[in-house]
């Protein structure tokens, strides 16, 4: 497919990207606003980090692309196939071996390096929307540091469940300064974004990317007396028996049957390469699902 | 034994070919060709052309047979399509004083110069199912009249005369493009109207009737409401002057409102205005009025809390490719996020039942 430019961008627009990204890595958990394109996917499916990759990768680059944790998800085949089309780069579902990883939702377990980059897809980037749906006032509030809504909302959870009621998109703040949103990872993954690899965050349709540069310090936002907790299934992966992975939940019967998977297909599938076998796994085969 | 869900790229395909096959329809029946649609659907066309931003009827027409209809999907598949187009240049400001109108029409005058011409409107028909377009059949020819010489001036030019209405305050400025730079808050007037002109009709329709309904009730007249064509003129630098380029139907709308005079204003009319690509008049009307209910700062008018004079509100909501993106992406597999409020919400009810369990004991 030769009549788009490579990774379907033309270089202006990647001009314009490549500087947004410089400018959230150097303020790190900044959002900063860009020209968001209108991508021939839909907004929701993912342009936002379809973007951020189309200006990061280079030719050389091998792309992995995940969504929940797995490469087999139907979006994930479907972005990774347009990379496939219009950047012609090398795809690996293998994450040690990919340089670019786009991820929906989840943070591989396999620790990534220096030589990496993650890219995250991101629906509402801002960590305060739920609590001010105004962009204009939330935009002052980071300007002031103002997060004071932020711990009343963590502290009347508290106070009306015994907990902090959020398990998903766990806001976090980076380097004592933004309140960031992470995406809608689990907070299991939380503690793992101090790490290595670059990782770059793209909404599309809210026209904002931000950036964490490796090693930033990521601190999920708790209180002495309620220190964050990440949390996952309390069992071990069904098919690998890894207790260190976040898992899903798949209904197997009528009867409330159900067992436990890891979300990341790639490092379940490793494991039972090696010869780990779960509870009701099988012995690996190459190919075999 | 449990098998991981995999083939999700055959699904993907599959799922392709069985959408071209329903999109085609019964294969018995004719299929519809590109310039059917352009000309027998063509209020279809223009509202794809209008919230595409782009006016080309054929690539119009094209969208809307390869969304099967959906006139979101076409919009869409032009915008899409719009994004890689190279920019060769900006057109100089069109002449709407100069359109050749084929409908024009004022509600705050009973004559004027250039008469009020009705056009090709559905306003004076009479809903009744016509049967007999069923039945495939000549159509009768329209009478015809002369073409109208004389220039068509703007109505609100004659209120204007005696400062009955507020002057437009006129500006050479580059109009801001929300599509190559991102939405800035608060917005100027032209922004707000390039974000209004492409949204989504729905949404700009409920947004102008809430203003009737008395939430930020301002009464408006259709000082004028035009459809015509006019020319398309652009400046290439190697000739230093200005050519013609080629001709593009417009509706233009503007609102004549009442007004009582504010701190800063003396008591006069004002406007509100409304320019869509093609014949799109309930667009171009409802256009002006959420522009006149956006209006409400610079004309020192009070902030009554309604939906229409939101700014942030209006203009963030108003496009239909990012609502229907966002809304319906909620079908996308969400599982990773919905394991984690299971375990929360197991969690916190093992919790309130253990708290339960313990008040009982005492």
């Amino acid at each position: 497919m030769n009549e788009y430019n490579f990774a379907y961008l033309d270089e202006q627009t990647k001009r314009m990207i490549r500087r947004a990204i410089l400018k959230g890595l150097a303020i790190p958990g900044y959002q900063v606003p860009f020209a968001s394109r209108e991508m021939p996917m839909p907004y929701g499916w993912g342009t936002g980090g379809v973007q951020v990759s189309a200006a990061t990768l280079v030719p050389e680059d091998r792309m992995k692309v995940i969504d929940q944790g797995a490469d087999d998800t139907t979006n994930a085949v479907s972005i990774r196939k347009f990379f496939e089309r219009t950047a012609g780069v090398e795809t690996t579902e293998e994450t040690g071996r990919a340089t670019l990883i786009q991820t929906r939702h989840r943070i591989p377990e396999e620790t990534l390096t220096e030589d990496q980059i993650l890219v995250y897809q991101v629906p509402i980037p801002e960590p305060l929307r739920f609590l001010e749906p105004r962009e204009t006032e939330t935009r002052k509030m980071h300007a002031l540091e103002e997060y004071g809504l932020m711990h009343v909302k963590l502290y009347e959870d508290i106070s009306q469940h015994g907990a902090i009621a959020t398990a998903y998109a766990y806001p976090v703040k980076v380097e004592g300064r933004y309140v960031m949103d992470p995406s809608p990872i689990p907070k299991f993954d939380n503690p793992k974004m101090e790490m290595a690899a670059i990782q770059l965050f793209g909404a599309g349709r809210e026209q904002r990317i931000y950036a964490l540069p490796p090693w930033c310090e990521v601190v999920s936002l708790d209180f002495e007396d309620h220190p964050f907790e990440p949390s996952k299934a309390e069992h071990d992966c069904d098919l690998c028996g890894a207790g260190d992975s976040y898992l899903d939940e798949v209904i197997v019967d009528d009867a409330g049957g159900r067992m436990f998977v890891c979300s990341d297909t790639d490092y379940c599938r490793g494991r039972r390469a090696a010869g780990h076998v779960g509870a009701q796994g099988v012995p690996y085969e190459e190919g075999a699902a | 034994m449990y098998v991981a869900v995999k083939g999700g790229e055959r699904a993907i395909e599959n799922a392709h070919a069985w959408l071209a096959e329903e999109r085609r329809g019964d294969t018995g029946i004719a299929e519809l060709s590109v310039a059917q649609i352009r000309e027998q659907l063509s209020l279809a066309v223009n509202r794809v052309m209008a919230e595409g931003s782009l006016y080309d009827p054929d690539l119009a027409a094209l969208a809307i047979k390869q969304a099967r209809g959906d006139l979101i999907e076409a919009i869409f598949l032009i915008r899409a399509y719009r994004t890689t187009l190279p920019r060769f240049g900006a057109s100089e400001p069109v002449e709407t004083d100069e359109m050749v109108c084929d409908r024009r029409i004022s509600a705050t005058f009973k004559d004027a110069p250039g008469g009020q011409v009705l056009g090709p409107t559905f306003d004076y028909t009479h809903r009744l199912l016509d049967f007999k377009l069923a039945a495939e059949g000549d159509l009768p020819d329209a009478p015809e009249a002369a073409a109208l010489e004389a220039a068509v001036p703007h109505i609100t030019g004659f209120l204007n005369r005696e400062g009955l209405i507020q002057t437009e305050d006129e500006s050479d400025a580059t109009p801001p493009d929300l599509t190559r730079e991102p939405m800035e808050l608060p917005a100027s007037r032209a922004l707000r109207l390039q974000s209004l002109t492409r949204g989504d009709e729905g949404f700009v329709l409920g947004m102008a009737y809430s203003t009737q309904r008395g939430y930020a009730r301002n009464h408006a007249f259709v000082g004028e409401l035009r459809i015509g064509t006019v020319e398309v003129e652009m400046e290439v630098p190697e000739l230093g002057f200005a050519i013609g380029i080629g001709e593009i139907t417009l509706t233009e709308c503007e609102t004549v409102n009442q007004f009582k005079g504010s701190k800063t204003e003396p008591p006069q009319f004002t406007r509100g205005y409304g320019l869509v690509f093609g014949q799109t008049e309930r667009k171009a009307i409802s256009m002006a009025l959420v522009d006149r209910a956006l209006r409400w700062k610079e004309l020192g008018e009070d902030d009554v809390g309604a939906p229409a004079q939101d700014e942030e509100f209006v203009l963030m909501h108003a496009d239909n490719i990012q609502a229907t993106g966002f809304l319906e992406h909620i079908k996308l597999p969400h599982y990773v996020d919905f394991q984690s409020e299971l375990e929360l919400v197991r969690k916190l009810r093992r919790e309130a039942e253990g708290q339960e369990a313990r008040e009982a004991a005492e």
